[in-house]
């Protein structure tokens, strides 16, 4: 197996990971982990890519590298944003839960008659 | 290669974010002034823009430091991206003008921080919209649609509590999933094409299974991004929360950018890998959003969720011209009436849109509070508001000749013409649909009043700003026909033919109304049998929307659809 090729799977790998705890963990700081081990996977398939020369048949092809940066950068600061409504959210309600409010049963208390 | 008027690109993108950090630098109350300066400025640009682009009649291109692509970068402005900068543009400066009594720093303080925050994400959404419009390359637009989350999540939760902060988090991390996905898509779509240069990719990218799961991730991110059904777990809460202005931009213009990048894929980067059987599949999902989206919204208790759902219907509507556009012969999707019809469409849906939530936002600063059983009266305490959304609301039905009647029309002759006669079905049945929460929230709204419940006045101002945007959707429909459309589709609206159509939209739409709204008028009497049943209907409608909504579903959904739209593409391959 080449190098490549296994860390192709490594980054398959990350973002089966990262999407199983995405889906399943129910709080919403594992969800934005989560969110970083796909991000880690996808940043290691730019790695591969590069690796491979793609298309211009060269040892190490620099554009992914400089995507790869750029994306890093965003996921950080996507990162950032979402720690921070978190915080404001434990700060403000009672449970961070992301599950919106169950449905409306018959007996609606909060109903106004017209 | 530049063109000449390229320079317009970059300063399109580039003036909404210089406004926004001048605004930011400046603080307090010279920031609302930076930011309405920036507007005008904003507007002059993209309208100069659409003159080049007619003048011209080719894309106007712009190449970042004279590097040519695929080591450079271009932005291009084509005729979808020139009508949509237009567009936004107007429907920005329009919120803008209504955002001003909601948002200005209140006497006796320097410097509040909803305001400043307001108008600084209200230009950071401008630009951010602005550089989805106008990438030409497939790294910038996931930057651009980035940019346009960060500026769009912090909207929803402008008034700092807990439940807007809730909706804001769940919006943020669902879109963050969507766009890790397009993310996954484009490297896929770099390893196989060596660029990321639309043109380029279009050139060189090949029916493989790599191709096509690019393909499918990125549409199915985007769709999470767009809200649509299934994956709209994050868009009633966040749109209905936040205070009108804000909501206005979310609904009217943040789920485009999405939208656009979805037809910048299927059109211009891939145009023969996705094939009918996808193309159906998002159609499909896009019926199903209308009948969802409406019969939920009539059991709403609350006007912004009634229009938030209504958000959701119409971005169903988007959707069907996807197989309509699909050219049997070529094997491939085509620009042609149906992709005409797709962005008048969405055109006519941002103003609207807009308007109608800076109508309700206005009524609900009458009434301190917006349940539409107890708005009665609010015809006569605050006319224009409620014409206001209603114009709105009758021109996203498409009866009048308004631009949603033009796509209709066209959707219609393009459904015949390639012989997918239920789609005409979907298209008629959604003007109904339409009709139907439009007409419940105008009965509420025309019974007599109480007395007692004396409104609060409104600022004329706004009700002027919110009542010419819902106009624009009839002013869309002349420029169209001066532009790409055959002026001979515009019928006389009180000829007998169109009078009838009108008149069969606003009757169905009144019976679905009586049928399925939670609280009519009682015009039928309560143990009514059939009223029983179709409420119980849309009770399930309502419960199977809420289960949908379920994180791990709306999870699960996404990566369903993304290996649905790559085997659907597989079979057309």
């Amino acid at each position: 197996m080449t190098g490549p090729t296994l860390f192709a799977l490594v980054a398959a790998a990350l973002v089966g990971t990262g999407l199983y705890g995405f889906i399943v963990s129910p709080s919403p700081l594992r969800k934005i982990l989560a969110f970083n081990v796909i991000g880690s996977g996808v940043f290691l398939m730019f790695g591969v890519i590069a690796r491979r020369g793609a298309i211009a048949g060269i040892g190490g092809d620099p554009v992914p590298q400089a995507l790869l940066i750029t994306g890093i950068v965003v996921a950080f600061s996507a990162t950032a944003l979402a720690i921070t409504v978190l915080l404001r959210l434990a700060e403000e309600a009672p449970t961070t839960t992301l599950e919106p409010a169950p449905p409306r049963g018959a007996p609606d208390a909060t109903r106004t008659t017209s | 290669m530049t063109t000449p008027g390229g320079l317009l690109l970059p300063l399109c993108v580039l003036v909404p974010f210089v406004g926004a950090m001048a605004a930011l630098a400046i603080g307090g109350r010279g920031a609302q002034r930076v930011a309405m300066a920036t507007l005008a400025a904003g507007l002059a640009i993209a309208l100069w823009n659409g003159v080049v682009f007619i003048g011209s009649g080719q894309a106007v291109v712009y190449v970042l430091g004279g590097w040519q692509p695929p080591l450079g970068i271009a932005l291009r402005a084509d005729g979808l991206s020139t009508s949509m900068l237009v567009a936004v543009a107007v429907v920005i400066t329009g919120i803008g003008v209504y955002a001003r009594a909601d948002f200005s720093t209140p006497a006796g303080s320097s410097e509040a921080r909803g305001p400043l925050v307001y108008w600084l994400l209200l230009l950071a959404v401008w630009g951010s919209l602005n550089l989805v419009l106008v990438s030409g390359d497939l790294f910038t637009l996931y930057v651009a649609l980035e940019l346009l989350t960060f500026a769009g999540v912090p909207l929803v939760c402008l008034d700092g509590k807990g439940e807007t902060l809730r909706a804001a988090l769940r919006y943020l991390v669902y879109a963050l999933a969507g766009s890790v996905l397009y993310l996954l898509g484009a490297v896929l779509l770099y390893g196989l094409c060596g660029t990321l240069d639309i043109p380029l990719v279009a050139q060189r990218v090949h029916a493989s299974p790599a191709a096509w799961m690019a393909i499918a991730m990125m549409t199915a991110g985007l769709l999470a991004k767009t809200a649509l059904f299934p994956l709209h777990l994050w868009l009633p809460p966040a749109h209905a929360g936040a205070p009108p202005a804000a909501s206005a931009v979310l609904s009217a213009l943040v789920v485009k950018g999405s939208f656009f990048i979805v037809i910048r894929l299927w059109f211009d980067v891939a145009p023969t890998l996705p094939g009918l059987a996808a193309a159906q599949i998002l159609a499909g999902l896009g019926a199903a959003a209308i009948l969802f989206g409406s019969l939920v919204a009539l059991r709403q208790q609350r006007l912004k969720l009634l229009i938030a759902y209504s958000t959701l219907a119409q971005i169903g509507y988007l959707f069907l011209m996807f197989p309509l556009a699909f050219d049997a012969a070529s094997g491939a999707f085509v620009r042609g009436s149906a992709l005409t019809a797709g962005m008048l469409q969405t055109i006519a849906h941002a103003t609207a849109k807009a308007a109608m939530f800076m109508a309700a936002g206005l009524l609900y600063k009458a009434y301190g509070h917006d349940r539409i059983a107890d708005l009665a009266g609010a015809l006569r305490a605050a006319p224009l508001s409620v014409l206001a959304f209603v114009v709105g609301g009758v021109a996203l039905m498409g009866v009048l000749p308004s631009g949603a009647y033009l796509a209709k029309k066209l959707l219609l002759d393009a459904a015949g013409a390639s012989g997918q006669w239920w789609w005409e079905v979907v298209l008629q049945g959604g003007g109904f649909l339409t009709a139907s929460y439009v007409v419940l929230v105008l009965a509420q709204v025309t019974r007599r009043g109480d007395a007692a419940a004396a409104p609060v006045r409104v600022p004329r101002t706004q009700e002027v700003a919110a009542l010419a945007l819902a106009l624009c959707s009839f002013a869309l429909a002349l420029a169209a026909v001066y532009g790409p459309v055959s002026g001979d589709l515009l019928g006389n609206p009180l000829a007998p033919k169109e009078l009838i159509s009108t008149l069969m939209t606003v009757a169905v739409g009144c019976g679905v109304a009586l049928l399925f709204a939670r609280d009519v008028p009682p015009l039928i009497p309560a143990g009514n049998p059939l009223r029983a049943a179709m409420l119980a209907v849309g009770g399930a409608f309502e419960r199977t929307d809420a289960a949908l909504r379920q994180w791990a579903v709306a999870g699960l959904s996404l990566l369903v659809l993304a290996f649905l739209f790559g085997a659907a593409m597989r079979t057309h391959a």
